[in-house]
Parts: C-alpha cells; sequence; structure tokens
C-alpha cells in the first residue's frame, strides 16, 4: 500500500549560541502510535548514541538497542581492494560485524536517513539483514532526500522530542588518535559529517524494499521522504 | 570527575590483569582487564585509560574509557562523553553524556520492593 502525504518541514529554534532544527515527522507519528500502546517493545536505533531516544524507549518500558552503523562503516579494516586494484568496502564484514542479532527480534528498525549517506556496496546488504532481523509485521521507518536536497545536504541526527516531533542535530565526525603502548585516547579533530551518496528515486525505494510487505511514503517540505515499511 | 577519591581501590593504567576481579569497596579502574568483574554493592568507575574486555556485575558503574561486554548494575550507570561501551546494559537508571557511543542493548528496570 502506498500513501503520499504531506508533513511538516522542519522549524528552526535559535539558542543561544547555537540552532536546533525540528521536524515534524509522520513517519514517526504512526510508529508512535504503536508503541505507546504495546508492552516490551524491541526496538533497534540505527543512528550514533542518542540519550534522549534511549531515555525514551526505557520510560515506555521498551527495550532499546543501539547500532552506529555510519561510523562502523569508516572503519579502515573494511577495505578491500578487488582483482582491478579498486577500493571497496566489504560487506561480508562489515555484516559479521555489525547486525549482528538473532532473526526476527525486532518490533522496530529507525534508519532515520542511513541509505542515503552509507557507501553504495553496503546499502542491499544491509537492508537485507534488517529484513531478516525485523518480525514479520516489524516496521522500519527509514528518510530519503528528495532530488532538490542538493549534494551537500548535511547528515543529522535524529532524537525523538515527541510523539510526532524529532530534533536534528549535524553529524561531526570525531577521530581519535592512540598513543601506544597506554592506549590513552584523545579527540584529535573532528570534520563535517557524512556525504550524501545517491538520492532515490520511489523505484529504487520500492527496489530496495522489495521483500517487504507494504510500503508508504509521507513527503515533507523539507525535501524529505519518510518511508514507512513493514516486514 | 576523572581522578579517583583518595582511599579508593584503584588499578593504575600500567596494569593488566586477565581473570576474574571480585570485591567488596569501590574500584577505579585504569589499566586493562580481561575476564569478569564483581563488585556487588559497590561501584566500578573505568578511567578514560581503562580498557575492559569483561562483563561487570555492580551497584553503579561510571565509564569513561572503553568496555566491551555486558553490564549489569543494581542502581546506576553513567556513560561519559569518551566513553565507548560494546555491550548489553541492564540498571535502575542510566545517564548518557553526548559524545559517548555505545553498540548494544539498554534494558532498565525498577528496583524489587
Amino acid at each position: 500500500m502506498k500513501l503520499f502525504r504531506g508533513s511538516s518541514g522542519p522549524e528552526t529554534i535559535a539558542e543561544q549560541g547555537s540552532q536546533k532544527l525540528t521536524r515534524r515527522s509522520s513517519g514517526l507519528g504512526e510508529l508512535s502510535r504503536m508503541w505507546e500502546s504495546a508492552e516490551g517493545l524491541c526496538v533497534l536505533d540505527l543512528g550514533s548514541t542518542s540519550a534522549t531516544n534511549i531515555r525514551h524507549f526505557t520510560e515506555r518500558g521498551h527495550r532499546i538497542y543501539s547500532e552506529d552503523l555510519l561510523t562502523a562503516s569508516t572503519d579502515p579494516e573494511l577495505v578491500a581492494t578487488d582483482e582491478n586494484g579498486v577500493a571497496a568496502l566489504d560487506s561480508r564484514k562489515f555484516l559479521a560485524d555489525n547486525l549482528v542479532y538473532p532473526a526476527a527480534h525486532f518490533d522496530v528498525v529507525l534508519c532515520w536517513n542511513l541509505p542515503d549517506y552509507l557507501v553504495e556496496s553496503l546499502v542491499k546488504p544491509v537492508v537485507g539483514r534488517l529484513w531478516s532481523v525485523l518480525k514479520p509485521g516489524g516496521m522500519l521507518l527509514a528518510f530519503f532526500h528528495t532530488r532538490d536536497a542538493g549534494p551537500d545536504s548535511p547528515c543529522h541526527r535524529f532524537h525523538i522530542i515527541g510523539a510526532d516531533t524529532l530534533e536534528m542535530k549535524k553529524i561531526v565526525l570525531r577521530k581519535e588518535a592512540r598513543r601506544p603502548p597506554t592506549g590513552t585516547a584523545h579527540a584529535t579533530s573532528t570534520t563535517d559529517g557524512f556525504q550524501l551518496q545517491r538520492v532515490f528515486n520511489n523505484r529504487h525505494i520500492e527496489n530496495l524494499f522489495r521483500d517487504f510487505a507494504s510500503i508508504k511514503f509521507f513527503l515533507a517540505r523539507d525535501n524529505i521522504r519518510e518511508v514507512l515499511v513493514v516486514r | 570527575m576523572s581522578a579517583p577519591a583518595s582511599g579508593l581501590a584503584q588499578i593504575g593504567k600500567s596494569v593488566f590483569i586477565k581473570g576474574e576481579l571480585s570485591g567488596s569497596e569501590d574500584l577505579y579502574l585504569d589499566g586493562q582487564v580481561e575476564g569478569s568483574i564483581a563488585l556487588k554493592g559497590n561501584s566500578l568507575t573505568v578511567g578514560p585509560n581503562g580498557q575492559v574486555k569483561a562483563s561487570v556485575d555492580a551497584k553503579g558503574v561510571v565509564v569513561q574509557g572503553k568496555l566491551e561486554g555486558n553490564i549489569q548494575a543494581s542502581d546506576r550507570v553513567e556513560l561519559r562523553k569518551s566513553a565507548i561501551v560494546t555491550g548489553d546494559i541492564t540498571t535502575q537508571r542510566i545517564a548518557i553524556e553526548e559524545g559517548a557511543s555505545l553498540k548494544g542493548k539498554v534494558d532498565t528496570h525498577r528496583a524489587e520492593k
């Protein structure tokens, strides 16, 4: 089933010394109705560690798993060279180290904008793994930029601050240096977050989630397409 | 807070321990431990240089360094901004500073009266 509905775009709240972006999310609103009425759900959050999101779910008696796949994809040990000398990320090694869960384990998966920013070679394998770890009837929420978003669209972290409201925070990568032999870690530098890898059209999105039972689209004014799929 | 209070049991950053660690006092750990840590009724602090590959069972746990293993805390877990935790956390309360990294499950429960 496919539906096209409008949802509000982002609002900007200026605070002392920093800007916080919030956005209304119709996809989140639908999911909220589910987890407000259910007990003991198993939720997987694929963004960077969010105390806000962890608190949101634990206060409601749900279990939340946190796994930052975008950061995990920057592991230099994932880089492999094929027979033509072209470097690519090893998706088998990536899935051996990440998203290791029993089959049919999760009721909800929050993908956020992961597919837009994840390296090409990992996208389909990751979606395939997510299908297998979702329970039948489980739901997955993902955000996709539209073509109007532009190639420099910053990668944001999404924090749940209301039933259908998200706070968006731009992701800044932190590089650590280790000083042997004590292993002392320092945050030595920060860089801009991840680059938008591609813009999916509707057909690409449908193809990406073809193994799922249903797909629902929500369009927003902020050049984001929200997608809610059911396994 | 990065420096331990005086009178607290400490494992310094040059120390490496492999095995089962247990005790009945609070522990500040800034070295390397592999195995298991049992401090029921007491607190464990993993310092910024700490590298722990162990299951942890304590009353309270504060992590500033690296911890690989499941954490069972009867009271509270705190992940400071430099914390890197891989494992499942079961506790009554949890506080996570911005910048902390967690790969695993969080399960909170209320204490039985």
